[in-house]
């Protein structure tokens, strides 16, 4: 069995209105690589992220994450493996303080309440935050929030980690950090969504090209970030 | 401008520091036993607001500053005021060819009295008890799991409802501009219309909040049941400092049924 993989084949979507959104993508993703996803608005970016742990299912096409087919018996397992850290952290921080917030994922995965406080301290420390535990959510900055998100999944230590604009939002020295904090975690299969190319250029070994619901490119990021003809066909920039 | 107001003061008392489902019981309790005082018995009341006093004075929250902020809720009281007029008794006053009764007269002032200390009591325990604490108090105390992670979704999210609702009324006032020598903007009803807009798309953006913080909790293993860590013990004192108040409660009720009442 692999683990620590992403395997998307022939997927297809459309929205109860009609709308097209994902219209056969094929996509693998190796252990241990970071993978950028970049595209116009609307290209299907999101819509794809919410496929990866059956948010959103489709019935065109197969997705295996971690050497499982994603279905209803394998979902749980699924999600405990593939973080998905959304793009509004106050979507994700929904509870009333931090540490209620990073324990969330653990306790619903069943377990002992040791290991829940073990877990929390660990991951709130992986993301620099070890002070912050009994913070109200609410009150924290835009690149607190980010932090204290990423850490909400990486308490359920997953395999995988699964990012919709990371950066989006953040000041200079909060989007420094947060790289940084990315590079750092080197034990997780990344897929990243964004529209920052120099988050791409540093941190991301592969990219590929989203528009229209359809796979445009794939390959090193290096060919295809300064390929100009094709970043701007497709509403992007080199960085 | 701030809509949503914490309560919560952060102080290092005995009070504070005391087990929140104590705290929560406790209150319950005294707000029950204000209420039921029988409204004659006018020693009771000083009595019973040494007690309120006295706890305040523990949780170093400042007496008199209780005692101001229990008024907020006498407006509201006024409500009873009709009751001078309707409570049969000898009359007393007459008002504009109403007589205002004696009875009249104890029954109102019993309820401004005790809506004061009750609003007290409640004042005391949201200032002295962190909204999270109360929420794990209430869900050990057996009230419905739902019903707390309502309360608990909707502190959350209330300051972020507070920050959309400003942007949108913000976003109203750039725009509300006059044109040299017009009168700016238009007839109530027009008004009344872009307000109405206003809430509507509040609520189309709190709905569509909710649904993406439903798929953020699936993405986490959420399937229908929210778990939490289990509470601390209850400790033996806790229980007896709140069993303290109680029974200093009962000795006064005791005393304003038997000896006043």
């Amino acid at each position: 069995m692999s683990h620590h993989t992403i395997e998307i084949d022939d997927l297809s979507f459309s929205y109860p209105d009609g709308r097209q959104a994902l219209d056969n993508v094929s996509l693998h993703v190796a252990q241990n690589e970071k993978v950028a996803l970049v595209g116009p608005n609307g290209a299907g970016k999101s819509t794809l992220m919410l496929h990866l742990n059956g948010i959103l299912r489709s019935s065109a096409g197969r997705i295996q994450v971690g050497g499982l087919a994603l279905n209803d018996k394998n979902l749980g397992q699924i999600r405990a493996w593939l973080g998905l850290v959304f793009q509004n952290p106050d979507d994700q921080l929904f509870s009333p303080t931090v540490f209620q917030d990073v324990a969330f994922g653990p306790l619903h995965m069943g377990l002992p309440e040791a290991e829940v406080r073990a877990r929390v301290d660990r991951a709130l420390a992986a993301v620099g935050m070890d002070d912050f535990a009994d913070r109200a959510s609410f009150h924290l900055s835009v690149g607190e929030k980010k932090r204290i998100a990423i850490a909400t999944v990486l308490s359920m230590d997953p395999q995988i980690l699964v990012l919709d604009e990371p950066s989006a939002g953040l000041d200079p020295r909060s989007r420094r950090d947060l790289i940084g904090l990315l590079h750092d975690l080197d034990q997780q299969t990344m897929l990243i969504s964004t529209h920052d190319m120099r988050l791409v250029a540093d941190l991301c070994s592969r990219t590929v090209v989203l528009d229209g619901g359809r796979v445009v490119s794939d390959g090193p990021t290096a060919e295809i970030l300064y390929d100009s003809d094709l970043m701007e066909r497709h509403g992007l920039e080199t960085p | 401008m701030t809509l949503v107001h914490d309560r919560y003061r952060a102080i290092n008392s005995p009070l504070h520091r005391l087990d929140p489902r104590v705290k929560l019981v406790t209150a319950l309790l005294l707000i029950v036993g204000i209420v039921l005082t029988p409204e004659r018995a006018w020693p009771a009341y000083p009595l019973l607001w040494a007690l309120v006093g006295g706890i305040a004075a523990v949780g170093q929250l400042g007496v008199g500053r209780v005692a101001r902020l229990g008024g907020v809720a006498l407006p509201f009281a006024l409500a009873a005021a009709t009751l001078l007029f309707t409570t049969p008794g000898d009359p007393v006053i007459s008002l504009a060819g109403l007589d205002i009764t004696d009875n009249g007269l104890a029954r109102f002032a019993a309820i401004l009295l005790k809506s004061w200390l009750a609003v007290q009591v409640a004042l005391l325990l949201s200032m002295s008890t962190h909204i999270t604490d109360l929420l794990w108090a209430l869900s050990s105390l057996r009230v419905p799991a739902t019903l707390v992670a309502i309360i608990s979704f909707m502190i959350r999210y209330l300051y972020t409802l507070q920050d959309e609702a400003q942007r949108l009324t913000r976003a109203r006032a750039a725009r509300s501009a006059t044109h040299t020598g017009q009168r700016s903007g238009g007839s109530i009803r027009w008004r009344a219309r872009v307000t109405g807009g206003l809430v509507g798309n509040l609520f189309l953006r709190s709905y569509e909040r909710s649904e993406r913080v439903y798929a953020a909790m699936l993405a986490r293993g959420y399937r229908g049941e929210l778990r939490s860590l289990d509470p601390p013990p209850l400790t033996g004192r806790a229980v007896l400092s709140g069993a303290g108040v109680i029974a200093a409660l009962v000795v006064i009720e005791l005393a304003a049924l038997l000896l006043w009442g």
